[in-house]
């Protein structure tokens, strides 16, 4: 799960990360009522959506104007700014061509920047320890640094069986060249986000950038928090901090039904049990010539109602041309799935684009017959490769014209 | 021989008295896997689908001389158990449930450093040396005993791999599940290291997703070992799009990390065969060993 950085700063702030006054604004009234309340001559607009790249993004279809951050000096400049980001779709690097809605922006106030840097807090898989990763150079994207100038990534593990300990820290701030009365606070500020990491489950955590100011504080001008999923059960503070509007709908409805569902650009629909073969079932749809429309798991038990759930999700998909089952029947007996998928298809009434069912495993002359007699327009097959042919070119004789009968 | 397991290993069941406990021990039973004991705290004296139940692993392991221990306990709960097993010192923890946090994997993972055991999951559907052993949610029927090893990272491309094994005729030694996580127990590596230096095992099928860089260290270690077995591979997710976890925790491309088309240039650059179609691991393998 992500949240937005408004809620990050306000998450860590309590973590003791020094960060400056600023507050989220829905409205342009809003907006004015924040400065108002913040006093100063200079502010940060900052738009709200689950992104990156946000400065050097654009808005869709203001191509003359700034990005997602904008730098502000006047009332008037704050509102109208406000105006012409509320609402509007911003493209950035992270969102693809679709974009994100800005439906809120957060205000800072400005600061005097002396240096910029970068403090990230990830899981390192190889090592299966927390690892801190920092740079002198904050403010661009650690990949692009990593990429070209991999020595000046400092990468730190921390020993799960120690915590976090402050010779760690020492590691971080002494490599970045810190002025000496600043150490101690980068050591702390290290020490405060290993147990924000913990205590809130995070699966990352990132400051970018971390600045160092002209008056030689240490804040956090941004902030990033990515949360484990398997470990939302332990976290109904999170809850609230959850914005439903950043995520996708189809997505989201498939994961009340425990269907895992994410939507591709291809033609046809796919419906498999089990995330490496569905991913499979993708790569070889691509092999025959053709393009997923989406992954779908639908785990293991492919019960009548999540097949027909599932049949409805893909067939929400206008570029839907085709669809793909494959079924694995493991535990699962194949007369059983066939009955669902019948059951499924029937419920669904007329699906009106072709239908290949790759099943094998338990009771598969059972399932094949229960098909057989069921008189449905399917066509069933036990070979994988040879239901992923028979789908692609059924799907080029539809789109030409045929009838998927 | 095979590896891991085999008519010997002695299983306690963590979770024997639950729902997925129970549907897949009695399985494991009849399929001959020596089950001796069940772990249900509170439920320790009774018996469920004939064996006895302890309250502790410790005593289950005393009381039965058990070497393996599997797990159905429930994600907000799993991780103490995969811990009191480690400090049972059960050789071999077979761990089935999903969705453990990845906070809890980590103290897991620090564990498992200079203990006893060998985890294996958690995520998985387990271990089968067939004929033998079967720890695990696997359909025992598309086994056959043979001379493949097969390591997998998901489930049910293990069951395809296997399923066209068996249909070639060549059959398995044992065959691995090491799970969709991003923190594991037991690596591509490990599972490698353990079929190159097994006798029985005279070829190996290692199927990989994208995500993490396990595939990358397997390949390696294939490259640099003394021991040159035929090896077949697959990797799953050229298709899968940037940043977005593709059902596994683990499987995720994140910047330039993970990608299927660098694991598939190492295990290349390994001498792996690998396959770019997933109904071709069977024939692919036949041919290879026919050469």
């Amino acid at each position: 799960m992500n949240i937005h950085e408004y809620q990050a700063k306000k998450l860590l702030k309590k973590y003791g990360v020094e960060i400056l006054r600023g507050s989220v604004a829905y409205t342009v009234d809003e907006a004015e009522q924040v400065v108002r309340n913040l006093g100063g001559s200079s502010w940060v607009i900052k738009s709200q959506i689950h992104a990156g790249g946000r400065g050097k993004g654009k808005f869709k279809d203001k191509e003359n104007e700034t990005g997602g951050i904008r730098v502000v000096k006047s009332i008037k400049e704050v509102c109208d700014n406000t105006k012409s980001m509320l609402g509007q779709i911003l493209i950035t690097n992270q969102t693809g061509v679709v974009g994100k809605k800005v439906n809120c922006v957060y205000i800072e106030e400005g600061c005097d920047i002396k240096r910029e840097l970068y403090l990230g807090l990830m899981i390192d898989r190889s090592t299966s320890r927390i690892t801190v990763i920092a740079s002198k150079e904050g403010g661009v994207e650690i990949e692009d640094v990593a990429a070209i100038n991999p020595e000046k990534i400092i990468k730190v593990a921390i020993d799960p069986a120690q915590g976090f300990q402050n010779y760690y820290g020492r590691r971080v701030a002494f490599n970045l060249d810190l002025e000496y009365k600043q150490i101690d606070t980068m050591i702390k500020l290290i020490g405060s986000l290993y147990r924000a990491f913990i205590e809130l489950d995070a699966s990352t955590i990132e400051i970018n950038p971390l600045v160092v100011t002209s008056t030689n504080d240490i804040i956090a001008l941004d902030a990033k928090i990515n949360f484990d999923n398997t470990a939302l059960f332990r976290h109904h503070e999170l809850e609230e901090l959850r914005d439903e509007s950043e995520e996708n709908l189809i997505e989201l409805e498939a994961s009340r039904y425990g269907l895992n569902y994410i939507k591709l650009d291809g033609q046809i629909g796919c419906m498999v049990n089990g995330a490496g073969l569905a991913m499979a079932t993708m790569d070889i749809i691509k092999l025959y010539g053709s393009k997923p429309a989406n992954f779908l798991d639908v785990g293991g038990g492919a019960t009548k109602e999540q097949v027909i759930k599932a049949f409805k999700l893909i067939l929400s998909d206008p570029d839907v041309k085709g669809i793909l089952i494959n079924i694995f029947g493991g535990i699962m007996r194949c007369d059983l799935i066939a009955e669902s998928i019948i059951a499924g298809a029937k419920e669904v009434n007329n699906i009106g684009v072709p239908l290949v069912i790759r099943l094998e495993g338990t009771n598969i002359e059972l399932g094949k017959k229960i098909f057989l007699q069921s008189k449905l327009p399917i066509v069933v097959t036990t070979n994988l490769a040879d239901a992923a042919e028979k789908i692609v070119k059924a799907v080029k004789r539809y789109s030409n014209g045929y009838s998927c009968q | 021989m095979a590896i891991l397991v085999n008519k010997d290993t002695r299983v306690i069941c963590q979770g024997l008295t639950g729902t997925q406990g129970t549907f897949h021990s009695k399985q494991a039973i009849d399929y001959g896997t020596k089950m001796v004991c069940g772990v249900t705290p509170g439920k320790g004296g009774l018996t469920h689908l004939n064996l006895p139940i302890f309250n502790t692993v410790i005593e289950a392991k005393i009381k039965t001389n058990a070497n393996a221990s599997v797990i159905y306990v429930p994600a907000p709960f799993a991780a103490d158990s995969i811990l009191e097993a480690i400090d049972a010192e059960i050789e071999l923890v077979v761990c089935i449930t999903e969705g453990i946090p990845i906070i809890d994997m980590l103290t897991v993972s620090r564990s498992l450093i200079g203990s006893k055991t060998r985890l294996i999951g958690p995520n998985c559907p387990g271990v089968i040396t067939p004929g033998e052993c079967k720890i695990g949610i696997m359909p025992s029927h598309i086994y056959s005993k043979g001379k493949i090893g097969i390591v997998s990272r998901s489930g049910t491309m293990t069951y395809e791999a296997v399923s066209q094994i068996t249909s070639v005729g060549l059959g398995q030694t044992t065959c691995i599940g090491i799970g969709g996580d991003p923190v594991i127990g037991t690596n591509f590596v490990d599972v490698l290291e353990l079929f190159l230096s097994d006798i029985e095992t005279q070829a190996i099928i290692m199927i990989g997703e994208i995500g993490g860089n396990s595939e990358e260290d397997g390949a390696t270690l294939i490259k640099t070992s003394k021991v040159k077995k035929p090896v077949v591979g697959f990797v799953a997710g050229v298709t899968a799009p940037l940043g977005r976890h593709m059902g596994h925790a683990g499987a995720i491309v994140s910047g330039n990390n993970g990608r299927a088309g660098d694991k598939i240039e190492a295990m290349l650059s390994a001498g792996i065969v690998v396959v770019n179609n997933p109904a071709s691991l069977g024939s692919t393998m036949l041919a290879l060993l026919q050469r």
